[in-house]
């Protein structure tokens, strides 16, 4: 062998069997189980970033960014509720489980959100005293689980959301682990301390859209017809699923993109399963489009929302509203680098950190131990996050006066372009110089 | 006796004025004519007052309801008395699939028999079937009661928690995790009132518990091929 290096090529790393895919081999080789972690999808998927706003020009003139209003108001639940949501902003916090998260971190969402004008959700687990009392509107989820429901908090909620998936997991039930059930949680999900935890991933009483449309009349018959009904459902048939939603009746959709996070699952589900956000949004508009419902129905996406620039793309698309999880988790503190030594104490680092599972949380949020939940003030948190609602929306409403709307819903898809023939394709505007959109003729 | 006639009363009518009985109303008694099947009837009552419906009921009859006992004098269809937290709930016909389910308290007494996944995910629920169950029932129950004076089908208590669950007759097949246990005598007791409440004509002695094994309570990966 010669000693000259240029005759040795450099050392290859294989971009097939790169340094992840061996360490999750390796990983699976020792331990024999199935990788679990919280967060979402964390593989690249044409997103949001592949779009741009076209601004105004000679056609289409601008709003006077700190004269002219532009509004940001939303009602959800027109079609049925007697009493619909009023929100001020468009952006509304999204179902994370009270187990999953901590009462302190509950409170500081509801906190936050009220002071923003939005709702909060709840989330497997049942409905707790820290989230319906600080939460001005709270919406109820109705989980396969059923964990906590019963009829007074029902009563208690402002709207009720029925979740058939979760972009997460589409097909998925779900997990808290032993660690993480504590005295509390056992009792509101009346289980033995200390157990896994599995939730159903089908509901324990109805199945397909014909039983659902029962279990709706159901619902609001309890309630007095009050309370707008929402179903939630993951990224997988986003057409048809939003047809079947309006075809049971129900007042809102949530559609949830494949990046959406989750508290835990198999990563082999969080990285495979669904379709992008992205992919999500056009067709089930056109579902509430055909049924003629589009507007009368309101659609909420979620799934990687960060920005206003986000949300006024989500709108534009023909969203009524988005939901945020885990944008609101890292606005309260979750994933920060002030606590990097101990993300490094757990073998990982600041914004990798996803192993909320194990109830370890340097940050106090998705945890249920004390002494970790102590480190989380749920009024400053609520502060971040109010901030950061706060900003979203003036940044939604900058692009929104550029591109010449005086309400965030005039926002449309006629304003956007696409940078990638991907991003193009899926949700259905141009490509960016060009007037075409693969997959359709004559747009 | 106050009579509801639903060939001349909606729906909303009917579970208005059932729900706006108050803890100290005098009107403690109902009668619901011609219920022809209708979905969602008497749901989400709270108070303590006797409601008899004459004929067979739709879907989820008697869902989330506390206190109220309700009769039906019929049969019932899927979901009767889902959630239930309180009160009593008596068919004199059969039950259609997941009856009781998700149930936190009161008692569900089905006279005939009851279809597939009965208490599935109870909570709590005690719930008495004088004839058979069908397939899947109990499954993933958490806690509470479920009596069967006949037969159960396969795969009974699948992915059980902490339900107890008390066959007289034959069980078809037992669900992962779901094992044949020790008639202790807190259990013959528990059964014994059960019974009595319920109008059963059978004594504790006849029956056979069964509950969960808890070898599914924590993940193991050698237990991988029982999920
Ligand atoms: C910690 C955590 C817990 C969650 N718990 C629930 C839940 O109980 N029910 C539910 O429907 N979705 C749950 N989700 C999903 C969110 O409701 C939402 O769909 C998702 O977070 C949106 O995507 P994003 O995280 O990218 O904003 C959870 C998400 C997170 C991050």
């Amino acid at each position: 062998m010669s000693d000259d290096p240029s005759a040795r090529t450099t050392p290859r790393k294989s971009a097939t069997f790169s340094d992840d895919v061996n360490s999750d081999i390796r990983r699976a080789a020792q331990t024999g189980i199935y990788d679990i972690r919280g967060g979402g999808a964390k593989r690249r998927v044409p997103h949001f970033d592949d779009l741009l706003f076209l601004g105004a020009s000679i056609s289409r003139y601008p709003l006077e960014g700190y004269r002219e209003k532009c509004d940001t108001r939303v009602t959800l639940g027109t079609r049925f509720a007697k009493k619909p949501i009023e929100l001020d902003i468009p952006i509304t916090i999204a179902g994370m489980s009270f187990g999953a998260l901590s009462g302190p971190a509950k409170e500081a969402l509801g906190r936050g959100a009220s002071d923003a004008g939005t709702s909060t959700t709840t989330g497997d687990g049942g409905m707790t005293e820290e989230e319906r009392g600080h939460s001005k509107k709270l919406v109820y989820q109705y989980l396969p689980s059923r964990y906590g429901m019963n009829p007074d908090d029902l009563r208690r909620a402002d709207a009720i959301e029925i979740v058939v998936g979760q972009g997460a997991k589409p097909g998925g039930g779900g997990m808290l682990l032993g660690q993480k059930i504590s005295d509390r949680v056992a009792e509101m999900r009346n289980l033995p301390k200390g157990i896994d935890q599995r939730s159903a991933c089908r509901h324990p009483d109805w199945t397909g859209p014909d039983d659902l449309e029962i279990k709706i009349l159901e619902l609001r018959e309890i309630t007095n017809w009050e309370k707008p009904i929402y179903i939630k459902i993951g990224g997988a048939r986003p057409y048809f699923d939003t047809t079947l939603a309006i075809k049971a009746g129900a007042d809102v959709v949530v559609l949830d993109g494949m990046q959406g996070g989750t508290a835990a699952t198999q990563d082999v589900f969080i990285e495979h399963v669904g379709q992008p956000t992205l992919a999500c949004i056009r067709p089930a508009v056109q579902a509430l489009q055909d049924l003629g419902m589009h507007r009368e129905v309101q659609l909420v996406i979620s799934g990687g929302i960060r920005s206003g620039a986000d949300v006024a793309k989500a709108l534009a698309l023909g969203a009524d509203a988005v939901a945020i999880g885990t944008a609101a988790l890292i606005a309260l503190g979750d994933n920060d680098p002030r606590w990097e030594a101990e993300y490094n104490a757990l073998g990982t680092t600041a914004g990798a950190y996803d192993d909320w599972h194990e109830g370890l949380d340097p940050a106090g949020i998705t945890t249920q131990d004390p002494e970790l939940m102590a480190r989380f003030d749920p009024i400053a948190g609520g502060r971040r996050l109010r901030n950061y609602l706060n900003v979203m929306t003036l940044e939604a409403q900058t692009i929104a006066r550029a591109c010449g709307k005086n309400h965030l819903h005039n926002l449309e898809p006629e304003d956007l372009c696409a940078l990638t023939v991907e991003a193009s394709a899926m949700s259905g505007v141009p490509l960016s110089g060009t007037n075409w959109v693969p997959g359709r003729q004559g747009y | 006796m106050q009579t509801i006639d639903m060939a001349t009363t909606s729906l909303r009518e009917l579970n208005e004025t059932l729900q706006a009985q108050s803890q100290a109303t005098n009107q403690t008694q109902w009668q619901i004519d011609n219920p022809k099947g209708s979905h969602a009837m008497a749901v989400g009552l709270d108070a303590p007052i006797e409601v008899t419906i004459k004929g067979s009921t739709g879907y989820y009859c008697g869902g989330m309801n506390k206190q109220a006992v309700i009769t039906i004098d019929g049969s019932a269809g899927p979901g009767v008395a889902e959630n239930m937290m309180s009160g009593k709930v008596v068919i004199e016909g059969d039950a259609s699939q997941y009856a009781g389910a998700t149930g936190h308290g009161g008692l569900l007494v089905i006279k005939g028999n009851a279809s597939s996944r009965c208490g599935i995910s109870m909570k709590g629920i005690d719930i008495v079937v004088h004839g058979n169950i069908g397939h899947m029932s109990a499954f993933m129950a958490q806690s509470g009661n479920l009596v069967v004076l006949g037969d159960a089908g396969d795969a009974l208590g699948d992915s059980l928690y902490e339900a107890r669950l008390f066959v007289r007759g034959n069980v078809k097949s037992l669900g992962a995790d779901c094992i044949e246990k020790e008639m202790r005598s807190e259990h013959l007791e528990i059964l014994g009132a059960l019974l009595e409440q319920a109008d059963a004509d059978a004594r504790p002695e006849e029956f056979k518990r069964y509950g969960s094994a808890r070898q599914l309570y924590n993940f193991n990966i050698d237990n991988a091929s029982a999920y």
